[in-house]
């Protein structure tokens, strides 16, 4: 049981000060690091506090308390990466809508500059 | 006399691009040409470029959604009235523009498409296409609550209501299909004009029967989807 307390709380530990390093860093967007923070410090919670998790437990029916762990990790899981595929739609719409600007833009820009029938045989 | 912006969206169409753009200038001289280069690696910009039209080239390939948009885009910014899409692989007839325009010019639709199956004639699709063609337009003749016979034509007339629509959302792998739902739910006026169809002249058809299939389903998902989202 003690193992088990200490490798879950390490490992909670691990994540909430990778997450605070690489927001230090500048390597990871607060934006994008909400859902690690409170994952991390939710897990630290119920790996410290056996009561707690114990509870919690009992009400949700879990006979054995630490598979509650795994649920919940499973959990943040799945929202934060339901997280990212909203992120990642929502980033590809903009980079076509870049891409279209671009093609636009670069047709003005050669019509302003009168070389359009030079570029012709160039590319 | 509407101004008419062509919009070809030609994704490595070396062969036929430029056969296409005379076959346009041949019969509707009137109209000007837009070819939009999504990302190809052959010289299909460069052709079309030396024939004189305009060409806006994709820094990378978006699809036909994003390349269509594009046209789009182009046609509201320099407030064309109409704007047309005509396939890059020389498989339309530019003789049938004329026709494809009437019901727009007399105001009686928003958007017209062009149709192989409303008057007989000798194409003939491969059998799982046939079958896609008809769950397609079954299921879309029941949303649209009118008959459509050929819902994934990319001949198609737009008008000035229809640009500004599809410049500002248009769907994104495979529009033909969705669009019509989308301009259906805009309120906008869907009609259907006869065509016929030539051989490819050129290329490669990008369809095989493993992506025929995913098609279909991928965009069956997204016309019930687009049923549900929020107007």
């Amino acid at each position: 049981m003690d193992i088990l307390k200490v490798l879950a709380v390490a490992a909670s530990a691990v994540v909430l000060v990778a997450v605070v390093e690489l927001i230090r860093r500048g390597r990871l967007k607060e934006r994008y690091s909400l859902l690690w923070l409170f994952s991390g410090i939710v897990m630290l919670a119920l790996s410290l506090s056996r009561d707690l998790l114990e509870s919690i437990a009992r009400i949700v029916g879990i006979f054995y308390p630490p598979s509650l762990l795994f649920l919940i990790a499973f959990i943040f899981l799945l929202l934060i990466t339901l997280h990212f595929s909203v992120i990642i739609s929502g980033l590809s719409e903009r980079n076509r809508q870049l891409a279209q600007e671009i093609a636009l833009l670069r047709m003005q820009v050669d019509q302003l500059h009168g070389r359009q029938a030079k570029t012709a045989g160039s590319e | 006399m509407p101004r008419t912006l062509i919009i070809i969206p030609a994704y490595n169409e070396q062969e036929s691009i430029a056969g296409v753009i005379r076959d346009i200038r041949t019969h509707f001289p009137a109209g000007d040409i837009l070819v939009v280069d999504d990302g190809s690696c052959d010289r299909t910009a460069s052709i079309a470029r030396a024939s004189g039209v305009s060409v806006a080239s994709l820094p990378f390939n978006v699809g036909i959604g994003g390349a269509m948009q594009t046209g789009f885009r182009y046609a509201a910014r320099r407030s064309y009235d109409v704007a047309l899409q005509f396939d890059g692989d020389g498989q339309h007839l530019a003789e049938e523009i004329g026709d494809l325009l009437e019901p727009i010019s007399e105001g009686r639709a928003d958007i017209v498409v062009g149709s192989r199956f409303l008057e007989p004639n000798n194409y003939r699709a491969p059998f799982f296409r046939r079958l896609g063609i008809w769950i397609f337009s079954t299921v879309l003749s029941r949303i649209l609550g009118m008959r459509v016979t050929d819902t994934t034509s990319g001949f198609r007339v737009a008008n000035d209501k229809v640009i500004r629509f599809f410049s500002r959302s248009y769907p994104e792998d495979y529009p033909e299909v969705e669009s019509l739902v989308l301009l259906h739910r805009a309120g906008l006026r869907i009609a259907e004009a006869p065509i016929r169809m030539r051989e490819r002249r050129g290329g490669r058809s990008s369809i095989t029967p493993v992506r025929s299939a995913y098609y279909m389903v991928k965009v069956l998902l997204a016309v019930f989807i687009d049923l549900l989202k929020e107007r």
